[in-house]
């Protein structure tokens, strides 16, 4: 039975890492973008808002509709301002400008709001639960998991079948060409970022919901979302989702060996996908 | 001439600290086809691309209309009119043929609409057939076939073709060029940049020849000879044969 309940903990711990990866899919995976800040702003977003719901108490869900749209600023001004000025066949630029971004937003965090972790009030959402035989299903992580599907649903159909979605797998193809055929792939490239951004607004409240956040907490959450895509497969917005399915059942499962090897059995099965189908689960080859 | 759709003056472009180009003066009219010639390296890719906006240049370089557009961004040449078939393809690759083509469709020069999805599968017919499948999966010649479909869809009055012919069978160049007419006789303004004399002679109006970044040519494509050609392709030295 505890198999069991690591199991299905993990596919709800999942739908956490999804919202984490379902950005990094974006901009890694399909623009080629390396963001190395991808987990610092989120973390910026959860801390903006606990300060939001603690000034004004807001509740949870009225916090959403306000910090997915800042996160979506803060995406586009990312692209316009950094990003769209260091695009190009080379990685190695967007890599050196996001890892200064990274230390720096870091920096900027611990003097504002000091190095203690900190969470979102829930009103009680974060405690409620369904008990089936022995094994208590927590209803936050539920809606968690419930709005990752909604919104890898949501991203994929965008970029299948919307004017916007062949402008940027055009531009992420050849950006040249892209622009010959009358994309402005620096304008594309800004809205894919805000969306990327945004996304992480949702994963931002729920991580505070759920646990804790503390200023230096970004670098691992952008370590779950790298391998998340990897897993799955680069390009793929449906295998970054099931990549953060195999990352969270790997780790709940692994806590249930030894709570000391939770971590540390999903770092084990992102090398194992690495040595043995290196393009990821949905990747072609 | 004040009938020209898309002219070039005194047109310079470098590349950092060398100069490619030295005074392109150069119209194609509406309808007309016109065929750019000359050896690898005498700058004729060059010349389009500062065209496109891709290499930057001073606006009065580059009159549509008789507007200065010199260094106008791609998209923004696209916007206006002027479409182009880049050297090698330049499909988007991971995307299928209609999806390429519809990435031109969503970004179309407003004001005209001669060309459809319909239209381009009646000029080639194997795409239509192969409209599912991923680009890269397809032949050279077809993927010729979707680079130029893929410019048509954008809905310019002028054409720009970069080496269409560069890598592919004669008779896959020839399925090609003959969708050069009916390109043309929709009003479609063509210029062919080419280093296959023949063929551009033969598909052209006028023609312009360039050596080493100048234009060493000019005229007629059915009055100019071969020998003046040849002269002008390599130079004067090596005219004597």
């Amino acid at each position: 039975m505890q198999w069991l309940d690591g199991f299905i903990q993990g596919i709800l711990l999942g739908g956490l890492y999804a919202q984490y990866a379902l950005g990094m899919a974006l901009m890694f995976g399909v623009m080629r973008i390396v963001n190395i800040s991808h987990g610092d702003l989120m973390i910026l977003l959860a801390l903006i808002g606990v300060s939001l719901s603690v000034s004004f108490g807001l509740g949870p869900f009225v916090l959403l509709l306000v910090l997915v749209p800042i996160a979506a600023a803060i995406g586009y001004v990312l692209q316009r301002g950094i990003l769209n000025r260091v695009v190009s066949q080379d990685p190695l630029p967007s890599i050196i400008a996001t890892f200064g971004l990274s230390i720096a937003l870091q920096n900027a965090m611990q003097q504002i709001w000091s190095a203690d972790t900190r969470s979102i009030p829930g009103g009680g959402i974060e405690q409620a639960s369904w008990q089936i035989g022995t094994i208590f299903i927590g209803v936050l992580p539920v809606i968690v998991l419930i709005v990752a599907t909604a919104l890898t649903g949501g991203i994929d159909a965008l970029l299948r079948f919307t004017k916007f979605g062949r402008a940027l797998r055009a531009s992420a193809a050849d950006v040249e060409a892209a622009a010959l055929t009358g994309v402005n792939p620096q304008a594309v490239y800004a809205w894919a970022t805000a969306l990327a951004v945004g996304i992480l607004g949702f994963a931002a409240v729920f991580q505070g919901l759920r646990s804790t956040v503390a200023p230096s907490d970004g670098p691992a959450q952008l370590i779950y979302a790298f391998e998340a895509v990897i897993i799955g497969g680069m390009g793929s917005i449906w295998g970054a989702f099931l990549g953060s399915m195999v990352l969270g059942v790997s780790q709940a499962i692994g806590f249930r060996i030894n709570p000391g090897f939770g971590i540390l059995a999903g770092h084990l099965v992102f090398l194992a996908v690495l040595a043995f189908r290196p393009q990821g689960i949905f990747g072609r080859s | 001439m004040s009938a020209a759709l898309l002219s070039t003056h005194g047109l310079k472009a470098f590349y950092g600290d060398f100069q490619a180009l030295f005074g392109i003066d150069f119209e194609v009219a509406p309808g007309e086809v016109v065929a750019l010639i000359g050896a690898n390296g005498a700058g004729k890719s060059t010349f389009l691309k500062s065209v496109m906006g891709v290499i930057r240049v001073a606006p009065e370089m580059v009159l549509l209309d008789g507007q200065p557009t010199g260094g106008a961004a791609s998209h923004h040449m696209v916007a206006k009119g002027v479409g182009i078939v880049p050297e090698g393809r330049r499909l988007f690759t991971g995307m299928s043929v209609e999806d390429n083509l519809r990435v031109a469709i969503d970004h179309s020069a407003g004001g005209n609409d001669t060309w459809s999805l319909g239209r381009v599968y009646e000029l080639f017919p194997i795409l239509e057939e192969k409209r599912r499948d991923l680009v890269q999966s397809l032949s050279g010649g077809q993927q010729q076939m979707v680079s130029i479909g893929r410019a048509l869809l954008n809905q310019p009055r002028v054409l720009l073709c970069d080496e269409i012919s560069l890598g592919l069978a004669p008779k896959v160049i020839n399925e090609i060029y003959a969708a050069i007419p009916s390109i043309s006789a929709a009003g479609t303004a063509i210029v062919l940049v080419e280093q296959d004399v023949g063929l551009a002679k033969k598909a052209s109006d006028r023609l312009y020849c360039m050596l080493e970044g100048k234009v060493t040519l000019t005229g007629k494509s059915a009055d100019i000879s071969r020998e003046d050609i040849s002269a002008a392709y390599f130079g004067a030295g090596h005219a004597v044969a």
